[in-house]
């Protein structure tokens, strides 16, 4: 799974070896702080925090669609320059910002747009030793994709750790999502967290059980008993989760309660969001 | 040419996750678009299987698939990698259900983890959410059969369904990736997106994917199996209960368009056959050729504006005019099928709601 733009542990203490188990509750730990982290910059004051999510989304979207379009490496560069303004707006960290997309991008899309760099057929640009040669067309296409990835992933983080989950979810209405698809969208992130403390809870008191280090195939037999007891849960729950919906007048169909109101500041960064993305198209033609 | 299998391992997991960048925005959308039926279906299955029970069923699977996703699993030798749960998902729940639950799951990662693309999650769901789940369904059933739920069958269909499903989930994403430096590139040829052909893409993709994420996928689902066999029978037989599976197939009234269908669909490079320009077709150049003297200035003017994707239904990447063609004719008709199908949803969608309210 894709952890390029989570916060990983870290871990400074070396011990022989981190079995699964701990593998799995530092995983579950982390996204638990990694959402506390969001909420609490949620909370604070700042550009993107005061804005209507449906702005936010719409044009974080039309943004990413700009970031994609441009055939040229300046306008993308451009772009990224705009999502630091805005996290520097919106009291976001900078050196966390900067790291969480930086940190990772060399060990994941790094590796994929290196070799970019030599095998590429084009004029050379560079001879390294070992006879490696550096292409012109090479390095413009390896750019192309580290530059798109880290500026996409700086949008997407920003809109993750400004806005709240229920205004995500309520802001997918305005895409047209169908309401029971954010009904169901925000009911599996709540039970997320359930299933991530019952997951924690069940391999905690497993792990104050066992005494010296499992071995690989009873690891597996743990890790699979864990999933399957999980997957027997979370059907029983569902039965449950039914019976209480049906108790509380649940008929079908789900009403959202839209509180949402544009205000000028909204109309304002919807109108300065299409130019950008307009003037970012015709420039990357 | 220097292919990279050997520095591709430790990216093999993070590929199946596809993060922004590496496709075109046209390629997102065309894989968006071939989600809409899957994620209707599935929500129509559902409906019929256990209506109103669909959404909290639904919301807590896709939690357990969003769970799943974080256990460490062991390989023997020491690797660990993370499942994908979509096979053992399609194993419990069908493929239609298990589509829907993985989507969600992984639309919750792009929109609130930043996990994954947010243009890219049409293309992210087709491989984990369509590809994984039907494919490893298929091979389940197709291996165990009608044999005993306790049977060994079950765990060999559940292994090999995991295997071979992610295999070819990443042979598809290696495909997506394959095909943008041919289709997408500046005037130089300087590819604008993911930058290796298909004949590094795919071996780069799937070999590392059989040694590492497909085990992982293909154990997580037989143990869990295993698990089930001893200690709740019920959730295995979820899906082949008789009483729940009551829907006749829509696909047996309207066989006899779908046959005709195909068969015109693989007729088309006959087309190729004839000489000349189809009746009516003509471009300037050729109305000029057949003793048109004057060629109206406006069709010259406009004949420019509207360049087609695949100009002459010629696909340059594919190398071979026959098969571009049957291609273009499969892509023409997926892209008609849903646009109406669009169209139908957006018509009746009014009148559900009505009735629904009264």
């Amino acid at each position: 799974m894709a952890t390029q733009s989570r916060a990983e542990p870290v871990h400074s203490h070396s011990r022989p070896r981190r079995g699964v188990v701990e593998h799995t509750l530092a995983d579950i730990s982390a996204t638990l702080e990694q959402s506390l982290f969001a909420e609490e910059i949620a909370r604070r004051r700042g550009l993107l925090q005061s804005l209507d999510p449906r702005v936010k989304v719409v044009s974080v979207i039309l943004f990413l669609v700009a970031v994609s379009l441009s055939r040229s490496l300046a306008v993308i560069v451009g772009l990224y320059a705009v999502t630091l303004a805005w996290a520097w707006w919106s009291s976001v960290p900078m050196g966390f910002f900067v790291k969480r997309v930086w940190l990772f991008m060399p060990f994941f899309t790094g590796i994929v747009a290196i070799p970019a760099f030599f095998i590429t057929p084009g004029p050379p640009l560079a001879h390294l030793p070992l006879g490696l040669v550096i292409t012109r067309t090479g390095a413009m296409t390896a750019l192309f994709l580290l530059l798109r990835v880290s500026t996409s992933v700086s949008a997407t983080v920003l809109l993750v750790l400004t806005t709240p989950w229920n205004s995500v979810l309520k802001a997918l209405g305005v895409l047209h999502v169908p309401d029971v698809f954010i009904l169901i969208l925000g009911m599996t992130f709540r039970y997320i967290y359930l299933f991530l403390h019952t997951t924690n809870d069940m391999l905690l008191s497993r792990k104050s059980r066992i005494v010296g280090q499992l071995n690989g195939a009873d690891e597996r037999r743990l890790i699979a008993a864990s999933a399957g007891t999980l997957l027997s849960k979370s059907l029983h729950l569902s039965g449950e989760v039914y019976l209480a919906m049906q108790s509380r007048g649940f008929r079908d169909y789900p009403r959202t309660m839209d509180t949402f109101k544009m205000r000028r500041l909204d109309w304002l960064w919807g109108t300065v969001m299409l130019l950008i993305t307009a003037i970012a198209i015709w420039l990357g033609r | 040419m220097l292919a990279s299998p050997a520095l591709v391992p430790l990216t093999a997991p993070q590929y199946m996750h596809i993060p922004d960048g590496y496709l075109s925005p046209i390629t997102s959308l065309i894989l968006f678009l071939l989600m809409l039926p899957f994620w209707y279906l599935g929500v129509r299955k559902l409906r019929q299987r256990m209506n109103a029970r669909t959404v909290p069923l639904i919301a807590l699977v896709a939690a357990f698939a969003f769970v799943i996703m974080m256990f460490n699993v062991p390989l023997p030798g020491g690797t660990t990698g993370h499942a994908v749960g979509g096979a053992l998902a399609a194993i419990i729940l069908g493929p239609e259900i298990a589509s829907i639950a993985v989507s969600i799951a992984l639309i919750i990662q792009a929109f609130l983890f930043g996990d994954g693309g947010i243009l890219a999650i049409g293309a992210n769901c087709f491989n984990m959410a369509v590809v994984l789940p039907y494919v490893s369904y298929g091979i389940y059933r197709a291996i165990s059969g009608k044999s005993d739920m306790k049977s060994a069958w079950r765990i060999v269909g559940a292994a090999s369904g995991g295997w071979i499903g992610l295999t070819v989930a990443s042979f598809f994403a290696a495909v997506e990736f394959g095909i943008q430096p041919a289709l997408f590139h500046t005037a130089e040829g300087t590819p604008l997106y993911a930058p290796y052909p298909l004949s590094v893409s795919i071996p780069a993709m799937v070999i590392p994917h059989m040694l590492v994420a497909s085990i992982v996928e293909a154990v997580v689902t037989a143990l869990v199996v295993v698990y089930l066999q001893r200690a709740d029978q019920p959730v295995l037989e979820i899906v082949e209960k008789p009483t729940l599976v009551t829907e006749v197939s829509g696909f047996k009234r309207v066989r006899a368009l779908w046959v005709g269908l195909a068969v015109l669909m693989v007729a088309t490079p006959l087309g190729l056959l004839a000489p000349g320009t189809a009746w009516g077709e003509w471009s300037g150049q050729e109305l000029a050729n057949m003793g048109l003297g004057f060629v109206p200035r406006g069709l010259e003017r406009l004949s420019g504006i509207w360049g087609a994707p695949m100009p002459n239904y010629h696909i340059p990447a594919l190398g071979n005019a026959q098969l571009a063609y049957v291609l273009s004719a499969v892509l023409g008709i997926v892209i008609v099928a849903v646009v109406a199908w669009l169209f139908t949803l957006l018509f009746t969608s009014g009148k559900a709601s009505t009735r629904s309210q009264s």
